[in-house]
């Protein structure tokens, strides 16, 4: 085999303070017939060891494609245009003291052997649809042991002892008979229990999340969500955890990343997106959801307008069409970029001030939401 | 019909607007066959038991997990299936009630246009063969309304009603978004002004900030037509959002029914109290309050002795495992199947005062 350009940037010692993973103006593109979609349009953010990063945003914001792109699994028609994604990577994969090294995944070839590592040992992916993510012609302990000698110098036997211990990690009940069944004889709780085993099974330490519980119901999400926080401060994994629900995102994340069209609207930690949202996009988005904790039958403000085609994106700031705060001439115009508003609170806005982060105008004081009794 | 069949209306209710719609002792097993004689095994018990009832111009939300058996209960008060027993007993115009349960498909023909659905998905509810005007048009078509300019009027009405252009009438489905189709949709249902609407998860295909314009303009339209909804939801954020009371089933039995304030404020039964545990808050101070509610759900093939929930309920004792509770009434408007609600002490959601502001 030919080995690549070396990826190696810079050798192991004082990587302690250094994000896990750092994704850096990553922009990915679909080149398709009717024209280019820009699904992710440059989008910047760190992973640190042991944090869960929450990506939240709706249907077509490119928070799926991003993760595909972090771990190069794009459909053929995508392409990385631009950008840089640096991993801090073990040299001895699934040792947990080995050193570490730094490499631009970049700069990877998708099919090299170096990248196939990287999948599963270093990078896991909790893929949303847990149905189709096992095969339902080999059992799901076949599929897990797969994995683990891929990546893993055992034999058989101790792959399957591993992947007896890991099915137990994840609280599946008699995880000896277990994992001899197919995923179909599985409960959705038990099958998403299953593909997170799958994914632990090689010590990663990042898990990529996406939509993990979208496709079950709240008494299981619950369960599954604890039991991701509980593994992930067990095992001091990392989390890039992909949903469009802001109330899962509000529960498990440190770190709260908020895309749009395929660009950051805004970024920074839970606390600050919460309760202190800057950007229009996401002071609206948390305003218009219903919440059990809020009065019934109350009209909710809503955000005007529905989400662009990707053929069509509105020029400038990809959110103008449906912004309160829209200024004509300006965010119209050009697109703004990531201005740092607070200790590690960055909005990309044109209501504030490149310069200094300082807001520009007042009136994004926080409209109270029309509270109209029926 | 057996003997226990007793109305449900509440006794303190008298003064309240009638119901629209009663439902009493639903019941809908599907079959189970196996072997080469198709000999049936079993029975899936959908819907076991159910009674409940809707007031005319109210919103009626019924919540619960995948496979509680919630659609079902809708489609049989439809008569799109054909319900195992029970009695679901229409109110007309006139004052006039009738039982749907024994019609037959002529007899129903009648109350059909008075009974719509708004349907969960979007892309495939709508024919993307059709223009919007003939999609939102069939039903007066089929319902004798010949004149084609009348019924491009109707049309256009029906679209300005819910928000959307009238030169959109000759598009196609495809060249519209999910929020827009669902107006669509709704525009449908609302083509032969009917008294009741069942919303089968009408908003769980959109975006977060699509759903909110849909539930608003359904909020809107109930007030400007005086429609009854029916709502039927996995989401408790939204069912709560546009309920006046609301129905929590599990394993296709209710399990409680009561106005939506005091079903959030004091839930009695314990599994309305682990759903609502369990839903994850858009705020990340109140991260530990989430709890999860351990095993999974019982299968409707094979329901667990007495109560269904018992094996799950940690306030379980020996009646729970043997006996199948009613579903009473403890305070006025307040129902609950279970044993142990009087005595129970369950947690339930304060309203967040703070983000009211």
């Amino acid at each position: 085999m030919v080995t690549q350009v070396h990826p190696l940037i810079k050798p192991t010692n004082d990587l302690a303070n250094e994000p896990l993973l750092k994704v850096e103006d990553l922009k990915a593109y679909f080149f398709m017939d009717e024209g280019i979609v820009r699904a992710v349009d440059g989008v910047s953010f760190d992973v640190m060891p042991g944090k869960v990063v929450g990506i939240v945003g709706e249907s077509g914001c490119g928070k799926s494609v991003t993760m595909k792109a972090i771990l190069q699994i794009l459909e053929s028609g995508a392409k990385i245009v631009n950008g840089k994604v640096t991993l801090r990577s073990r040299v001895h994969h699934g040792d947990p003291n080995s050193a570490e090294e730094l490499i631009e995944l970049t700069h990877l070839h998708p099919n090299s052997r170096q990248m196939r590592r990287i999948r599963g040992a270093e990078i896991a992916l909790i893929p949303q649809e847990p149905m189709a993510a096992f095969s339902p012609v080999h059992t799901v302990g076949n599929q897990i042991m797969e994995t683990i000698l891929l990546h893993q110098d055992v034999s058989k036997k101790e792959a399957r002892q591993i992947a007896v211990d890991v099915f137990r990690a994840v609280g599946i009940s008699m995880p000896e008979q277990r994992i001899d069944s197919y995923s179909w004889q599985l409960s959705g709780g038990l099958r998403q229990r299953a593909i997170i085993a799958m994914a632990l099974s090689c010590n990663p330490r990042l898990l990529i999340a996406d939509e993990p519980t979208t496709a079950i119901d709240v008494t299981t999400q619950a369960q599954i969500l604890k039991l991701l926080r509980k593994l992930q401060e067990e095992r001091q994994t990392s989390i890039i955890f992909i949903t469009h629900d802001l109330g899962v995102i509000a529960q498990m994340a440190d770190e709260v990343v908020v895309m749009y069209l395929g660009m950051v609207m805004e970024k920074g930690s839970a606390m600050k997106i919460f309760k202190d949202a800057q950007h229009p996009y996401t002071q609206a988005l948390l305003r218009s959801i219903p919440s059990v904790q809020s009065h019934s039958r109350v009209k909710l403000p809503t955000i005007a307008g529905s989400i662009a085609h990707p053929f069509n994106r509105p020029k400038g700031c990809p959110f103008h069409p449906r912004c309160t705060h829209f200024m004509r001439g300006v965010c119209d115009a050009a697109q703004p970029h990531l201005v740092e508003v607070d200790e590690d609170h960055f909005v990309n806005c044109f209501l504030y001030s490149e310069a200094d982060g300082a807001k520009l105008m007042d009136k994004i004081e926080t409209a109270p939401p029309v509270e109209k009794s029926l | 019909m057996s003997d226990g069949m007793q109305p449900l209306m509440p006794k303190a209710a008298a003064s309240a607007k009638p119901p629209l719609l009663e439902v009493r002792h639903l019941k809908k097993y599907f079959p189970i066959y196996k072997g080469v004689l198709r000999k049936m095994v079993n029975q899936v018990r959908a819907v076991d038991d159910v009674s409940l009832f809707v007031r005319e111009g109210e919103t009626l939300g019924l919540v619960g997990e995948s496979g509680c058996g919630k659609t079902t209960v809708s489609r049989c008060i439809l008569r799109a299936i054909d319900p195992t027993s029970g009695e679901i007993q229409f109110r007309e115009a006139d004052g006039k009630v009738t039982d749907l349960a024994p019609l037959d498909r002529s007899e129903l023909r009648r109350f059909r246009p008075q009974m719509q659905m708004i349907f969960q998905d979007p892309f495939g509810s709508l024919n993307p063969r059709m223009t919007i005007f003939e999609i939102v048009s069939e039903p007066l078509y089929v319902n004798g309304m010949r004149s084609k300019s009348e019924r491009e009027d109707h049309v256009a009405e029906l679209l300005r009603l819910v928000g959307l252009r009238t030169e959109y009438m000759a598009r196609y489905p495809h060249a519209f978004s999910g929020g827009q189709r669902q107006r669509i949709g709704i525009a449908r249902a609302l083509a032969l002004n009917p008294r009741l609407v069942v919303a089968d998860e009408p908003v769980s295909a959109l975006d977060v900030s699509v759903q909110a314009q849909v539930l608003n303009l359904m909020l809107d339209l109930q007030q400007k037509l005086n429609l009854t909804y029916l709502f039927v939801a996995h989401d408790l954020s939204v069912v709560k959002h546009i309920s006046d009371r609301v129905c929590v089933m599990y394993v296709g039995k209710l399990v409680e029914m009561a106005a939506t304030e005091e079903l959030f404020q004091s839930p009695r039964h314990p599994y309305t109290a682990a759903l609502m545990m369990a839903v994850p808050r858009p705020d990340p101070s109140s991260r530990d309050i989430i709890q999860d509610l351990p095993g999974e759900v019982a299968s409707p093939a094979n329901p667990p002795s007495g109560c269904y929930f018992h094996p799950r309920c940690q306030y379980a004792t020996e009646v729970c495992r043997t006996q199948t509770p009613e579903l009473r009434e403890i305070t006025p408007d307040h129902f609950v199947s279970c044993h142990r609600a009087e005595e129970l002490q369950l947690a339930g959601i304060k309203v967040n005062q703070e983000q009211q502001l």
